[in-house]
This record gives structure tokens, C-alpha cells and sequence, in this order.
């Protein structure tokens, strides 16, 4: 009875596939059974929407008159410092960038309120940035400044390209100490006031394909209101870590590396975000469908938030250090439940990532599926899995003397 | 038992009168401060919860009134921008007074005006800045 991803591609032509969520499988397999859901179901959608510090955006500006050389210059976006490594019109804004002035955490705790997450939203929103730049001049790049507006619909190319997105599985932040923290998993209250999550659990994309059997290099994917693709895994991916029975993770493991035309997204779906004390951030959108080749597969997307664990960390000590401390294992069904206990004591919870969001996107993604406007892609490449031996290695540092 | 959240400002004038001390003792209303401003050279601004009878009430506002403090709901000075919220629920445990609260079937926030005390304890911790408070 097995599937193959172009017979449910000429079932999504004919209109006639059928695609539920990861959310909606759930119910689905526990009134039919695993056998029946598979033979029924074409394509379960995922969906994600969380604060993502590796992404980031380059643009082709196009070239003035006479030229001016960017690559090796400097180069500001409202202020912001753009990357300038490239060829001389090619720029690259960083999501976690800040304006030179910025002060920083010089006050503490810093208030980041603009940074380059929020030009992405504002690019993508179609609003004018400006762009401040300064070269040094050669015989075919004579130029040596420019300013000017830019508009996103003018650039020849403005790419959304993230090196690490959508983690499957993430720690659950606490603190331990007695003072309030800062951090990029929000504002941490002392003595174990608050615990934050980051994930959509039973929605997130990799956790639906725990061994990456569907979600590999050149899966088509939506990506911040549009049409992006699986890129290559991503930084810090580490396919190699616990995993349950059932598969899933423990903790943090895979990452993608993501990439899509930015022209074609939305600001619904891109929004630059503030951590108190900690930096500026792009929170993204993302959703993977995933075909339904065979039962297995429908097992793994059918995963529940009870199913799904991960490690509480104490930020106030271990984390910064460097230490692989848990302070226990927790559910997500604990999580979004709103109390999860940490060493005896009862800890509310908030979460980072938005479910209802992740929602909406799986949402988003069916319909585009079902009216045949989305066709599944053959991965070209699968990422590394569990027997790759790949690892998330810390910096050996060699001091330079 | 009636009660208001208000933000009252006083002129520069009024400022070092016992206002407080007469809304107790002669209205015999409840007056819990939430938040004080005095700045040197100008108004004074205060969020209050006054309660009381109705009619003590009533009379209370129209003595600050007359006195020439201007009289606002607080409910005015608190802002949601409901379409920067992202249901992220990182608000949820830090409200003291549950003005956020989460529908824990859909995980969708919502947020009650009247029941914020303007604390700012949320400001620091919404990443999309979607609270704002104006006092
Ligand atoms: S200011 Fe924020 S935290 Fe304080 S009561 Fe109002 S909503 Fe709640
Ligand atoms: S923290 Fe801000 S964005 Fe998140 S749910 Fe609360 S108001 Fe909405």
C-alpha cells in the first residue's frame, strides 16, 4: 500500500489528495488506527513560529551610475550594519544586528527595540529602508559613497537565507539564582519564578519526522508566507543525541538551513522581535509537509505533546558555563498545561514560540496543498541522522601566544 | 461596594496638598495607590483604585474635580496592539492580575484592560512590544 510522493503530487494536480494536520492526525489515528490513517491521508502539514537568531536576508541592490564597489566597504540599512564581504551590489543583513549607537547592555538590561529582524518585517512589509554606504574606489568601482532609499520591489534579488531554523526540540529555561536574568529564552524570574519553552511540540516540523526519512536537503517548504526550501541541515544540527522510544529527541538535536524568495513573503509570517537584556531576533515562519509513504511515517506524525520530552536547564548557572546539567525531564503536554514542577516546586510556564501561530501555518499550508497550488518535492539529499556520527562539538580553543 | 481605576493628575499647585487624606477620611472611600509620579516643576501624576459606596464615590471624584485634578480611567492609558501580539504566551506568568490570560484549548491570548494595574512588569518580557502603557 505504500505511496510514492509523485502519485500524491498527481492526486494535489487533480485536487483530490487529502491533508490533514499534525495536529488534526492525531485525533485521526486514535479513531482509525494507524493502518486505515495511512492508506487515507496523503500529506500531514507542520507548522512552526519562533524566534530564530540565524536568519537573515541578502539582496542584490543593483548597480548606480557610476559604480560604486560594496564588497569591502561599509554598508547600513536604517542605520544597521549590513554585510559586506561580497561582490559590489550583494548585501547581507544578519537578524540579530544592532545600530553602532545602540547602547547595548551598557544600561542594564538593554531594551534592543530595533535591530535587524525588524528591517527584515519592514523590507518584507514593503517599506522603504535607507541604504548608507561607504567604499574605497577602484578604476572599475570609482564611487565612494551612497545613500539611498530602497524598496524591496526594486531589488533584483532579495532572499530569506537562515543558516539554523527550526530546532527540533529545544530546552526549557528556568533560573536558580536569585536575581532576575536576561536572556534568549525571555526574562527569567529568580528562584525557579518561571519556566519558558520554545517549540510547538506536536506541530514543530522535525519532531513529526524524528530520523529526517522525509525532510531533507531540497524539501519545499513554506517559508515565512511564501515558497522556500530545505537549503541544507542546518549549524549546530546534531542528529546524534537521546532520543525516546518513540524516536523523538530529548533535548535540542536537528536544525534546517532554510532559504525563499522574499519578495513573495509577509510580515504575518517574518517579525522582528526584542530580548530584554539579550539582542534583537527575527522570528520566523515555518511549516513542512510531510507525504504519507507508508504507515511508519504516519506513526512518527501522529506523535502527542505528552509524547514529546525535553530537559529543564537552569539558566541562571549551568547554561552560560557550558555545563549538560538537567534539572529533570518535562512534557509538552506539562508545558502548555501551565505548571510543570522543577525540584518539588510548582513553576509556571510561558512559552516563546507561538503555538496558535504554528497552528494557523499547518492551517495555511493544507489549503494551499489541497487546492493544488503546493506540490511535495523528492528530497535531493537527506540530512545527516543517527548514524552519521555527527555531533554538536564544542570550541576547542588554542590560545594563541 | 463601587470601584475605579483612575489616572489623576495633579497641577503643580496641588501637589503638596493631603488629597489622599481627605478621600479617606471625609468620603470614606478605600484608596490603594498603585503608581506615583511628582516630578519637580510639574504635575503629578497617580493611578489609584478608589472604593467605596456609589454615592461616597461619586462625591469623592467631583471633590477632586473641583480641585482641578484631571481624572482619567486607567483602562485609557494601557494600549494592546492586538495585531503585534504573536500568542507567544511569554506575558502569561508574569501579570500579577491575570489582565493576560490564555485560552489554554486554542493558545490564544487575550487581554482585559480592566483588570491592569499598569505595573509594567510585561513591557520588559513581550518580545513584539504588543503592551503599551502611556501614564
Ligand atoms: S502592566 Fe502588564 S503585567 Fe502589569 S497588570 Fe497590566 S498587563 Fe499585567
Ligand atoms: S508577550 Fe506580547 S506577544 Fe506574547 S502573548 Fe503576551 S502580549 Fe502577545
Amino acid at each position: 500500500m505504500a505511496k510514492t510522493i509523485a502519485e500524491i503530487n498527481e492526486k494535489i494536480k487533480k485536487g483530490e489528495a487529502v491533508v490533514v494536520t499534525a495536529e488534526e492526525i492525531i485525533d485521526l489515528v486514535d479513531e482509525k488506527g494507524t493502518q486505515k490513517a495511512a492508506k487515507e491521508v496523503d500529506v500531514v502539514t507542520t507548522g512552526t513560529f519562533g524566534p530564530m537568531c540565524s536568519s537573515g536576508a541578502y539582496f542584490n541592490i543593483g548597480h548606480t551610475r557610476p559604480k560604486i564597489k560594496l564588497g569591502g566597504g561599509r554598508a547600513y540599512l536604517n542605520d544597521v550594519p549590513v554585510y559586506t564581504g561580497f561582490a559590489a551590489t550583494d548585501i547581507y543583513i544578519g537578524a540579530t544586528a544592532l545600530p553602532d549607537d545602540d547602547p547595548r547592555n551598557k544600561v542594564f538590561p538593554g531594551k534592543f527595540l530595533y535591530g535587524g529582524g525588524h528591517i527584515i518585517e519592514e523590507i518584507v512589509g514593503g517599506k522603504d529602508v535607507k541604504l548608507r554606504a561607504a567604499a574605497y574606489g577602484t578604476d572599475c568601482y570609482p564611487r565612494k559613497s551612497l545613500e539611498t532609499w530602497l524598496n524591496i520591489k526594486d531589488l533584483n534579488e532579495a532572499v530569506l537565507f537562515n543558516p539554523r531554523n527550526c530546532y527540533q526540540n529545544y530546552n526549557v529555561a528556568v533560573n536558580l539564582s536569585d536575581k532576575v536574568i536576561y536572556t534568549y529564552m525571555g526574562v527569567l524570574q529568580p528562584n525557579l519564578g518561571n519556566a519558558n519553552y520554545c517549540s510547538a511540540g506536536q506541530l514543530s516540523p522535525l519532531l513529526n519526522d524524528p530520523y529526517y526519512k522525509i525532510i531533507g536537503i531540497g524539501t519545499r517548504i513554506f517559508l515565512g508566507g511564501g515558497v522556500g526550501y530545505v537549503a541544507w541541515q542546518g549549524t549546530q544540527h546534531n542528529p546524534t543525541v537521546n532520543r525516546g522510544e518513540n524516536g523523538v529527541p530529548r533535548g535540542g538535536a536537528g536544525t534546517l538551513a532554510v532559504m525563499g524568495d522574499l519578495k513573495q513573503m509577509s510580515p504575518d509570517w517574518l517579525v522582528g522581535s526584542t530580548f530584554t537584556g539579550y539582542g534583537v531576533n527575527l522570528t520566523v515562519g515555518i511549516g513542512v509537509p510531510i507525504p504519507i509513504l507508508n504507515e511508519e511515517i504516519l506513526k512518527w506524525t501522529a506523535v502527542k505533546d505528552e509524547d514529546i520530552y525535553t530537559q529543564v536547564v537552569d539558566y541562571g548557572q549551568a547554561y552560560p558555563s557550558g555545563k549538560k546539567e538537567s534539572l529533570g525531564e518535562v512534557n509538552y503536554a506539562q508545558l502548555k498545561s501551565g505548571k510543570i514542577t522543577v525540584q518539588g516546586k510548582g513553576v509556571p510556564t510561558a512559552g516563546l514560540s507561538s503555538y496558535a501561530r504554528a497552528v494557523k501555518i499547518a492551517g495555511l499550508l493544507k489549503d494551499w496543498i489541497k487546492k493544488g497550488d503546493f506540490l511535495l518535492t523528492e528530497t535531493v539529499q537527506p540530512l545527516p541522522s543517527v548514524d552519521s556520527g555527527v555531533t554538536f562539538k564544542p570550541l576547542k580553543e588554542r590560545p594563541i601566544k | 461596594m463601587a470601584k475605579k481605576r483612575l489616572v489623576l493628575t495633579f497641577p503643580h499647585k496641588l501637589v503638596d496638598q493631603p488629597i489622599t487624606y481627605h478621600l479617606i477620611k471625609d468620603y470614606d472611600l478605600m484608596v490603594n495607590i498603585l503608581r506615583a509620579r511628582v516630578t519637580p516643576r510639574e504635575e503629578g501624576r497617580l493611578v489609584v483604585e478608589l472604593s467605596g459606596g456609589k454615592e461616597p464615590l461619586d462625591k469623592g471624584m467631583n471633590y477632586l474635580a473641583e480641585l482641578g485634578v484631571q481624572i482619567q480611567p486607567l483602562a485609557q492609558d494601557v494600549q494592546w496592539h492586538q495585531e503585534r501580539c504573536t500568542h507567544c504566551t511569554a506575558c502569561i506568568p508574569i501579570c500579577p492580575t491575570q489582565a493576560f490570560t490564555l485560552d489554554r484549548q486554542e493558545m490564544t491570548v487575550s487581554f482585559d484592560k480592566d483588570k491592569c494595574i499598569a505595573c509594567e512588569l510585561c513591557l520588559p518580557v513581550c518580545p513584539y512590544k504588543a503592551i503599551e502603557i502611556l501614564f
